[in-house]
């Protein structure tokens, strides 16, 4: 008779990147990153928002029919903010993520609830704690970047922004 | 301490005895998991002024909060141990890590229930080696879900009141 083993059961395993802000290193599923593109790619394509209330976005992008959020990663974490180099356009939300640049792309096996100590900010922040190389490494939640009172307030920066541009290209037409 | 009648527990219970600068102070010992010496503090962005970093202890991450400036008013200059606890939130325990300035000890005991007239942070009174030790109610003392500490708080009050 034969007997048929039965694989081990695999454990399951995600995919991120590390990334680096202010010093901190954070990290964020790959699979929620649709694209990076370095700062000095996008500069051309950045619309400023000069009536934006939320001080850590002050550029938005247009990537097809929608508009995407620059977030300063530094200033949403409340650390001190250092020049820039990279930019995460992330799926499935408004936002994309200002960051220092990029440590490694890994694997974690683990993904640890935030302790209830916690009741801050944070809780909306982090997905939860994971450990890389025996030193712990909060995983960012994408949709915690911006939240939906923020979005509206920028929705309306934004519509001052298109409104002003329109209004500087329709003056422009006019003069000659 | 208080002059208000105490009722004592039935049965005698165990307790950790820990100690914070000069003062002790004890903890049921079913909440106590391990003594540790102090590692590697790990620090990111948050916004919990009362949690310091958290440690990594057999895989486990636990949050580190020192209870000393609650308790003595000031923070623990000498830290020998990280004392590994838990806490009960509803249905969900949560571990915290609590620096301590000395050797810890297990006491069998019996348990004097607070009275109204003490802080939401004392659970009850022990009697050992001539001191007289506050039994801390660590759900109280260390962050936690608002709600819950708030209820257990307004809980605490409402049951001990005459």
């Amino acid at each position: 008779m034969q007997t048929s083993v039965a694989p081990a059961p695999q454990p399951r395993t995600e995919q991120i990147i590390l990334f680096r802000v202010s010093g901190q290193t954070l990290a964020i599923s790959s699979a929620s990153v649709q694209e990076v593109r370095s700062v000095d790619n996008i500069a051309g394509m950045a619309q400023d928002l000069p009536d934006s209330t939320i001080r850590k976005v002050r550029h938005s992008i247009r990537r097809g029919d929608r508009t995407l959020y620059i977030v300063n990663a530094a200033l949403h974490f409340g650390l001190q903010p250092q020049p820039a180099s990279l930019v995460f356009f992330l799926r499935r939300t408004r936002a994309a993520l200002l960051v220092d640049g990029i440590e490694k792309m890994t694997t974690m096996s683990r993904l640890q609830a935030l302790s209830l100590a916690f009741q801050g900010e944070e809780r909306n922040w982090y997905r939860g704690l994971t450990t890389i190389d025996q030193v712990v490494v909060p995983v960012v939640q994408p949709e915690g970047f911006l939240s939906l009172s923020e979005l509206t307030l920028l929705e309306a920066a934004q519509l001052a922004a298109d409104t002003r541009a329109i209004a500087e290209q329709t003056s422009g037409a006019q003069i000659q | 301490m208080t002059t208000a009648p105490i009722q004592t527990t039935e049965s005698a219970q165990s307790f950790v005895l820990l100690r914070l600068a000069e003062r002790r102070f004890a903890l049921p010992a079913w909440q106590v998991a391990e003594l540790v010496a102090p590692s590697r503090i790990f620090r990111f962005p948050h916004k919990s002024p009362a949690i310091e970093g958290v440690i990594l202890r057999r895989g486990r991450i636990i949050a580190i909060t020192d209870i000393s400036e609650r308790l003595n008013g000031r923070k623990l200059t000498t830290r020998r141990f990280f004392l590994l606890a838990t806490r009960r939130f509803g249905a969900q325990l949560d571990w915290i890590a609590v620096p301590v300035s000395g050797e810890c000890e297990l006491v069998t005991t019996d348990m004097m229930e607070s009275s109204a007239n003490d802080s939401p942070h004392v659970a009850g009174w022990l009697s050992h080696a001539g001191e007289v030790i506050e039994v801390l109610r660590l759900s109280v003392l260390t962050p936690g879900p608002p709600d819950v500490s708030a209820s257990v708080m307004s809980r605490t009050y409402a049951e001990t009141l005459p």
